[in-house]
């Protein structure tokens, strides 16, 4: 456990010192402080734009740091070769994964914390209300993100980083239209296509159950059950990555 | 007591798509190192050596054969406690400075923070870091990160020290500086097993070498016995005020007489012929300056050895000059 603690403190510090979170928090800002001068503008209510764009910046800003960051994590370790010296250490190599994995978990629980509190000051300079179904919707962007953290680290054990951006992002978007990607199997016609399609439906996580930014927005408060097995969801299928990307690595020479 | 047996390592890479049957990197390779001394593998390039380290260290899969380390089998975490590490060419997180680095290393080998501070300025003295200890390594030169390297594999105080290379890309007072450090460990008991393609670097400190060409153990033992197996040594006898090729006593016992303005350089065959050629020199009027018996060289024995393999492996030309 303490080997685990001392590289996910590590890739945190890490994480910290590369200008590119900045840059990426700063455009989160500059949105998020956007969206309410939009909101001046259009006749919209003013609300539900600051909160949509809130939201949605959130969400963008995490998933490009869990994916970019997510695929160097280890890639760059492997390509960089620094790996060397840290696997001829007393730790082994699933502690190695797992440690690597919390460090960034860690960078975005940071990162979002203080999205979401600018968010919220923003809201309360405006005398926006804002509802619990907000912190809902953060909940479970933040499980996504733990999602893709963890599809980006499994790529990255065994395929060049290039390859592991086009996967991760592959499997983001089609994680989001799986549904639609259901209704396009059932109606091809073409017995290679629908076998496809419905592969990629069953391997492929379903994000969307992960988003409920649409109700934060509404103020609709979200069913407490739904939220638990959505994210029950995403955690295990999470795990289920991690596992994977430890067996791979274990596994392999370099 | 043995810190390292290898047995019959084997490796071979898996080929590419295309591509003939792959070679393989290490072909049976077999050796031992005795505990508290300096064993130099020694390779050209591409002989395979960082493929046995990297099996040594678990880095990588052997396809067949074993090896043990300090009485543990390949892939016991454990030992790794009393072992110290440091890659060819090594490359570290560039963002940390020179002391975080050495602290996250520490913390890795399970060191408290207290024990920390004075190993760490313990360290980068020996190595010849101090006034770098709050850089970041990014700003650091390729002799320096060989050096921070160092001092990673010696933060924990290991037992056995293995290196890939730890002299390449330093130029000769650092390469001296390490050949200390290396001498110095083993003064502290340790064992040192060190791979290099440079002959120089092995004669002067191994106690023991091993020689490795396409993954094959050519020869291994101590570098005298491998060297001067006969004792038949030959003598350089530099003399000046006369022509020693002209001197008839001289020239028919020579192997080879070099002019070099004043001085004459003859070597001999063996100590025997030392006597009449100094008493030649004398009778000629001759002045003597140096008689050295000469050692047969790792180098010579080197050719030897490859020059009998079917496959005649070039020694790359960083070799030469072996005698500095
Ligand atoms: N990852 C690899 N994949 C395929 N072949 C490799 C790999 N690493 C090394 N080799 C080959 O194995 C042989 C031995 O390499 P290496 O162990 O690096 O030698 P050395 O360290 O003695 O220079 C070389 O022919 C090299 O080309
Ligand atoms: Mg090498």
């Amino acid at each position: 456990m303490r080997r685990i603690t001392v590289i996910a403190l590590n890739t945190f510090r890490e994480n910290l010192r590369d200008k590119i979170l900045y840059n990426l928090l700063f455009f989160a800002l500059l949105l998020m402080g956007g969206s309410v001068l939009l909101a001046d503008l259009t006749i919209m209510e003013h609300r539900r734009i600051v909160t949509d764009m809130g939201l949605a910046t959130m969400n963008l800003v995490g998933v490009i740091i869990a994916a970019f960051v997510g695929i160097g994590l280890v890639g760059k370790e492997i390509e960089r070769r620094t790996v060397y010296t840290i696997l001829a250490r007393p730790i082994t190599r699933t502690q190695f994964i797992i440690g690597k994995y919390l460090g960034l978990v860690l960078t975005l629980l940071v990162n979002v914390t203080v999205m979401l509190a600018v968010f919220i000051v923003t809201l309360w300079m405006y005398r926006t209300p804002f509802h619990a179904a907000l912190f809902q919707a953060v909940g479970l962007i933040f499980i996504e993100l733990l999602l893709v953290t963890a599809i980006a680290l499994f790529f990255s054990t065994f395929s060049t980083t290039t390859l592991s951006a086009i996967m991760t992002l592959g499997f983001y978007v089609i994680g989001h239209l799986t549904t639609d990607l259901k209704g396009l199997g059932e109606n091809s016609q073409n017995a290679a296509v629908q076998s496809v399609v419905t592969w990629l439906y069953y391997l492929c996580p379903n994000l969307d159950v992960l988003n409920v930014k649409g109700q934060a927005s509404a103020n609709g408060i979200v069913d407490m059950s739904y939220v638990a097995v959505a994210s029950m969801y995403g955690l295990l299928y999470a795990a289920l990555l991690l596992t994977a990307a430890c067996a791979v690595f274990r596994h392999r020479d370099f | 007591m043995n810190a390292i047996v290898i047995d019959r390592l084997t490796k071979v890479y898996r080929s590419s798509w295309f591509g003939r049957a792959p070679m393989p990197a290490l072909d049976g390779l077999s050796l031992s190192v005795q505990q508290g001394e300096i064993y130099g593998f020694l390779g050209p390039n591409g002989s395979g050596k960082t493929t046995t380290l990297k099996i040594l260290m678990g880095l990588m899969q052997a396809t067949s054969g074993g090896a043990e380390i300090l009485g543990k089998p390949l892939g016991d975490v454990q030992v790794l406690h009393r072992i110290g590490f440091l890659p060819e060419s090594p490359y570290f997180y560039e963002y940390l400075t020179a002391e975080e680095f050495l602290t996250f290393y520490g913390h890795l080998a399970g060191l408290e923070r207290a024990v920390l501070g004075w190993k760490i300025t313990q360290l980068l003295d020996l190595v010849g870091l101090a006034e770098a200890r709050t850089r970041q390594l990014r700003k650091f030169s390729k002799g320096m990160l060989q050096r921070i390297g160092l001092a990673q594999a010696l933060i924990h105080d290991p037992d056995l020290i293995v290196l890939d290379e730890p002299m390449s890309g330093l130029d000769p007072v650092g390469r001296k500086q390490v050949r200390d450090l290396i001498l110095s460990l083993r003064d502290q008991g340790k064992t040192v097993f060190f791979s290099t393609h440079i002959i120089p670097d092995v004669e002067m400190i191994c106690d023991r070498v091993a020689i490795v060409v396409k993954g094959k153990l050519l020869a291994e033992g101590r570098v005298d016995e491998l060297v001067n197996p006969g004792h038949a040594q030959s003598v350089e006898v530099v003399c000046e005020g006369i022509k020693a090729g002209e001197v008839a006593a001289i020239a028919a016992v020579a192997t080879r007489v070099l002019q070099r303005g004043e001085h004459s350089l003859v070597v001999l065959p063996g100590p025997e012929q030392v006597e009449p050629v100094l008493s030649a020199i004398r009778t000629q009027g001759g002045k003597l300056v140096s008689v050295a018996p000469q050692k047969g060289s790792l180098e010579e024995l080197f050719m030897k050895q490859t020059g009998a393999t079917p496959t005649g492996a070039g020694w790359p030309a960083t070799v030469g000059g072996s005698s500095e």
